[in-house]
């Protein structure tokens, strides 16, 4: 029997998040590895773990993955969540990239000064509602579907769905112009796998607290 | 027969340059339609072989369009149509689509010609020596807005990731498989973008591969290759390194 996923990172949303989504997603069991100190991601590098010398890293299939979108495409490709033919790939592709960028925004605020940290969010929540939750609306409206991409469940909702919550808490009245994308909030979350990551005592991580960020800027020498 | 494609986006490199890249030296040239005078030569078309290699036999180019955004009115007239997925660019129209986020780009025109490995494997390995390398790449792409007083102590920084991080890498790599690509033997999306970007940082450092023995070969390699020697000669869609024109462009366009 193939060994589980094993994800080595701080113990925080940041770039891994989204991995942790996908894989709850596709209901597969993984095992975590938390990096606290500078010494345990010293020692990552000197056994040549990663690749570019940087984490997130998976480790699975006998692979040793590193770079957030690669792994993300990886797990998307095998457990069948990348659309069925290249036309259909291409938009999960987009869909997810956009929806990831404005994450990468949230997580990359909490390293910014208190001032910053709160024009920067605002931004996000901006951005939200002026570029990205309107695409997806009208995406929704034009084919009347309830996944985004060919009538079936694709890596494109878990990320949506990951980043409408994010945006949430954030500004709860987000979706408030947004009919379809609250529909789809709803639908998408009661999705089994789903809802199991959504409840308490799940591996889903909080957003990052100071203690979070000190870490991080503990260990990478930020 | 499809249309041709067509890119938007500023008159430079920016973003939308390894999109270029990749056209080009998938055996696709680009062609350039400019704001007031149209240009539009012989079409015939021409595919890369499956071994990934047109070693010494290019076949006819198929055309591309490039419409150059210059004014905010351009822009607010894309957006404003639907044309822009997430109201950015680059965007590309292609097979009746109109794509967005550069590597979703990327990735489409990789799977189509035979540029992404013969397996999930290596396009796994090839995704992941992409992803490094364009974090490299956008260093080089965000320079020209930095303020001046940064500029310099940017290109430090520049050199210090490429000689430390990222060359190692794709220079043990090299030397360990003794071939000439990066991956599984035949040409990928890795070998073109770590191309262009160790060509983008040779013009601002030039000695930068010197310790980089099998990464000078590659260089060399590459570059020799039938697609993209052709747009590495003057004449080709190629931009050159961005001036204040361009800069002054991007600020007019993306700026509130």
């Amino acid at each position: 029997m193939a060994a589980k996923p094993k994800l080595c990172y701080f113990r925080g949303r940041g770039r891994m998040e989204s991995i942790r989504w996908l894989l709850a997603a596709a209901g597969v069991e993984f095992e975590e590895e938390f990096i606290e100190t500078r010494e345990q991601y010293e020692k990552l590098q000197k056994d040549g773990r990663l690749l570019f010398g940087q984490v997130p890293l998976v480790e699975m299939d006998g692979m040793v993955l590193t770079q957030t979108k690669a792994i993300l495409s990886y797990l998307a490709a095998k457990y069948d969540l990348y659309g069925k033919d290249l036309k259909e790939r291409v938009r999960v592709d987009m869909y997810a990239d956009g929806t990831l960028d404005l994450m990468m925004m949230i997580a990359l605020a909490a390293f910014k000064t208190p001032g910053e940290k709160e024009e920067n969010l605002a931004l996000v929540v901006k951005k939200a509602k002026t570029c990205y939750f309107p695409a997806f609306e009208k995406i929704l409206k034009d084919h009347g579907e309830d996944f985004l991409v060919g009538n079936k469940f694709s890596w494109a909702d878990v990320q949506l769905l990951e980043a409408i919550l994010m945006v949430e808490e954030l500004d709860a009245s987000v979706l408030s112009d947004f009919p379809l994308l609250k529909a789809f909030k709803t639908r998408i979350s009661s999705i089994p796998t789903i809802k199991k990551f959504l409840q308490p005592g799940s591996q889903r991580k909080l957003p990052p607290d100071s203690h979070y960020v000190k870490t991080v800027r503990k260990v990478l020498q930020l | 027969m499809a249309a041709k494609p067509k890119l938007h986006y500023p008159n430079g490199r920016g973003r939308m340059e390894s999109v270029r890249w990749v056209l080009a030296a998938a055996g696709v040239e680009v062609s350039w339609l400019g704001w007031r005078r149209g240009e539009v030569p012989v079409v015939c078309w021409s595919a890369l072989s499956p071994l990934g290699c047109l070693e010494g036999a290019v076949q006819g180019q198929t055309q591309f369009d490039e419409e150059f955004l210059e004014t905010k009115d351009q822009l607010q007239k894309l957006q404003d149509g639907n044309h822009l997925l997430f109201q950015q660019v680059p965007m590309v129209e292609i097979d009746g689509m109109k794509l967005v986020q550069t590597r979703s780009i990327l990735h489409y025109i990789a799977d189509k010609h035979h540029l992404f490995g013969k397996d999930l494997k290596e396009r796994t390995l090839i995704d992941m020596y992409v992803e490094g390398t364009l974090d490299l790449l956008e260093l080089i792409i965000m320079h020209p807005f930095l303020k001046p007083d940064d500029q310099q102590k940017e290109v430090v920084n520049m050199a210090q990731k490429a000689i430390i991080r990222y060359f190692p890498v794709f220079e043990k790599v090299l030397r360990d498989h003794g071939q000439r690509f990066l991956v599984g033997n035949q040409l990928s999306l890795a070998d073109i973008i770590l191309l262009q970007t160790i060509l983008a940082l040779e013009e601002k450092i030039p000695n930068i591969l010197s310790a980089f023995p099998h990464l000078q070969e590659f260089t060399v390699k590459i570059s020799n290759i039938p697609t993209i020697k052709k747009f590495l000669e003057p004449g080709s869609k190629k931009k050159p390194p961005p001036d204040d024109i361009y800069v002054r462009t991007v600020y007019n366009l993306f700026m509130p």
